[in-house]
């Protein structure tokens, strides 16, 4: 066999949890060091080798910088994989996309931060480069991670589920959540987790994406069963797809708890703001 | 001694996070030494505006994967403090074991994987598995301890799952925390192990006086609520926490500066070692002396010695508390009930791995976030660290460039900054050649 593939990690906006739990995949399969050979991972170590053939990339497009940086990688990698949630679908990052970036800047930084920080809408990197495998979640999890590298050593496309999580639930034999009055989106979300939420008791927050066939009136409709508003039921919907949903707001409009907000005038409170100089 | 040196770290490695380290020196003269803080900012604050309250745990966990837990933790308490909420003592008990978990997995990567490398003379953990085989797999036994105790409680490390406000929405069993128990027993060898290993490292000598501020308890050295202490003699409520934090742009960083009583404060293993070490379990005291640790240290490099001395310390933490609820065993409960009223205020603080992290949030009556705060303990130890990087390098200059990148890069790391969470981290940038 020719040399090991060449990996690197890079990351975007992002906590960097996916690419703690790729160290913590390691720590149960440090063979796979023999597989391939890690020639960029920042997080981890200092060497940084440029001349690598598959890219992870973790974290969301969110300032025009970030646009070249995606580029170049995409130049040099002859495969690129999103790594989890905010890489796959702009995920938690997007949630600020509902106002004018002008109004969060001033919130976070105070008046004159829209200035201080270049920031804009969040995206997932699909919206700038051509990606070849998703690892969803928030975060990955680390056997479908090991899963996907797998595949790809083998010169197979990894493929996502295209069922609901319901589907793993059910083969956990979990109770239905839903039944028991506790809101969970298992019903329109992608599996491949395992449905690790519902078996620790708490309703599915739809990290992994929408499955392809995902009937969001009819979800709506099990969370007003729950007495759950319009409003919190697209705060739900929105948490790691806002991006997704602005992109399909013709089909799924959502209340205005979530909407974008018109309104140009900056935020005024000092709460969280630092003191002007 | 060099006239003229440039440094210029660009991204510094093995910290969580984006960052410089800028140092410019001209005609002898320093003009110039920073740690750049390049990390995209992610606005969390601006973002809760508007969602229900339970969601607020769950999105602000992912403002970091290393500190998850300690995110979750805060603005629970943030959210249970505005609330009115009364926890149970299981539901304390319980999250204090989630809580030890994530400083154990947290300083244990930090000083094995991140620090050690710069003592052993290799550039990552990963010529480290070649070369020191046995340290390797000591960490990552430790780590694997720490990782399971973190999943049996709340589901997983990042982002934990289980814990709500009021409460949690799913238990361990009594046989899960005595098989916990064991291998908590079992894992001492390791701890002791460790306290060795890094008592035979030659900690580099640099020390500036600073102030240290950390979260204060009348008789435990407890990582979650409290007080908040510094070194200076103040005590504040928690409440007052902005009296402490006084944030304030710098041009150079997307993460906030803070300052107290003097131009800087110190956070961390280091200032809680300073202000509550007559709390620590007596194995963590002796590890303490036998690590050349005293109360006050002012030795930055030495908050890396601070966190083996709290891996000891909550590890016995671990097994007690693990004693107790074996012993009264653990129930399904529902989460305590919430109160809500206008305009509810609500400031929730714990000690996690890098310091004092502060959440404070208003929620309607309608359970809605209306203002949201997040204040980082990177954040606040950035300006002291550009105090001590400015203190540092006059007393380095002589030596070669390389070694002067190194005992910058070597500082900035023991203070295990998370950048990613002050917004992202380091690179030394060497400029004026």
């Amino acid at each position: 066999m020719s040399a090991k593939p060449k990996i690197a990690f890079f990351d975007f906006t992002s906590c960097e949890g996916c690419q703690l739990t790729v160290i913590d995949a390691l720590q149960t399969h440090l063979g796979l060091l023999d597989l391939v050979e890690i020639v960029q991972f920042r997080e981890a170590m200092s060497e940084k080798g440029q001349d690598y053939q598959i890219a992870f990339i973790e974290g969301s497009c969110t300032r025009k910088s970030d646009e070249a940086r995606l580029l170049a990688i995409r130049e040099q990698a002859s495969a690129v994989v999103a790594l989890g949630a905010c890489a796959h679908l702009g995920g938690v990052n997007s949630m600020k996309n509902r106002w004018p970036i002008e109004n969060v800047q001033a919130y976070v930084y105070g008046q004159n931060g829209k200035d201080a920080y270049e920031s804009y809408p969040a995206r997932p990197i699909s919206a700038v480069i051509k990606v070849d495998a998703v690892i969803p979640g928030c975060p990955i999890d680390r056997h479908e991670f090991l899963r996907v590298v797998q595949m790809m050593l083998q010169g197979r496309t990894p493929r996502l589920p295209d069922y609901p999580l319901c589907v793993e639930c059910k083969l956990r034999e979990n109770a239905c959540l839903n039944t028991l009055g506790i809101p969970c989106l298992g019903p329109i979300t992608r599996a491949g987790c395992e449905a690790i939420c519902p078996s620790y008791g708490d309703g599915c927050e739809g990290c992994r994406g929408w499955h392809p066939e995902a009937n969001f009136e009819y979800m709506r409709e099990i969370l007003r069963g729950h007495g759950l508003s319009d409003h919190e039921i697209d705060a739900r919907f929105t948490m790691f797809n806002h991006y997704q949903m602005e992109q399909m707001s013709g089909h799924a409009p959502l209340s205005e708890a979530v909407a974008p907000v018109t309104d140009t005038s900056l935020p005024t409170s000092s709460f969280a703001a630092p003191k002007e100089d | 001694m060099p006239e003229n040196i440039k440094v210029n770290v660009h991204h510094v490695t093995r910290v969580e996070g984006h960052g410089n380290i800028v140092v410019d020196v001209r005609d002898g003269t320093l003009e110039k030494c920073e740690l750049q803080i390049v990390e995209t900012p992610r606005f969390f604050e601006a973002m809760l505006r508007g969602r229900p309250y339970h969601q607020a745990s769950h999105i602000t966990s992912r403002i970091c994967g290393i500190c998850a837990i300690g995110h979750a933790t805060a603005s629970l308490r943030a959210t249970e403090r505005a609330l009115q909420v009364q926890l149970s003592e299981q539901t304390q008990l319980l999250r204090r074991l989630a809580f030890h978990g994530e400083i154990l997995d947290s300083h244990i990567l930090h000083v094995y994987m991140l620090v050690a490398p710069d003592f052993l003379g290799v550039g990552s953990v990963i010529p480290l598995a070649t070369s020191h085989p046995d340290i390797v797999k000591r960490a990552l036994h430790m780590k694997k301890f720490s990782g399971d105790l973190c999943q049996t409680i709340v589901g997983r490390h990042t982002h934990p799952i289980a814990m709500t406000v009021g409460g949690f929405t799913h238990f361990p069993t009594v046989q899960e925390l005595v098989e916990l128990r064991e291998r908590a027993e079992a894992l001492i060898a390791d701890v002791d192990a460790t306290v060795e290993l890094f008592g035979t490292l030659p900690w580099p000598a640099f020390e500036r006086e600073t102030e240290f501020v950390a979260l204060v308890q009348p008789d435990d050295y407890g990582f979650i609520d409290g007080k908040i202490g510094s070194s200076d003699g103040y005590e504040l409520e928690l409440d007052e926490y902005r009296q402490v934090t006084n944030e304030r742009l710098a041009p150079h960083s997307t993460a906030k500066h803070a300052a107290f009583n003097r131009d800087s404060y110190m956070v961390g293993a280091l200032a809680r070692y300073n202000l509550k070490h007559q709390h620590l379990s007596p194995r963590a005291k002796a590890a303490a002396a036998h690590l050349g640790l005293s109360a006050p240290c002012y030795r930055p490099y030495l908050n890396s010695a601070a966190q083996v001395v709290e891996i000891v310390h909550c590890i016995d933490d671990v097994i007690q508390v693990l004693d107790t609820l074996i012993e009264r065993g653990v129930e399904r409960e529902d989460p305590a009930p919430v109160t809500l009223s206008p305009h509810a205020r609500g400031v929730g603080a714990c000690d996690v791995p890098r310091g004092i992290l502060f959440h404070e949030y208003q929620i309607g009556e309608d359970g809605l976030i209306e203002e949201a705060n997040c204040i980082i303990p990177t954040g606040q130890n950035l300006a002291n660290i550009d105090r001590d990087m400015r203190a540092l390098v006059p007393t380095i200059l002589t030596e070669p460039e390389e070694q002067i990148t190194l005992k910058l890069e070597m500082l900035v790391r023991a203070y295990d900054p998370c950048i990613s969470c002050s917004t992202h981290f380091l690179n030394v940038e060497f400029t004026g050649k």
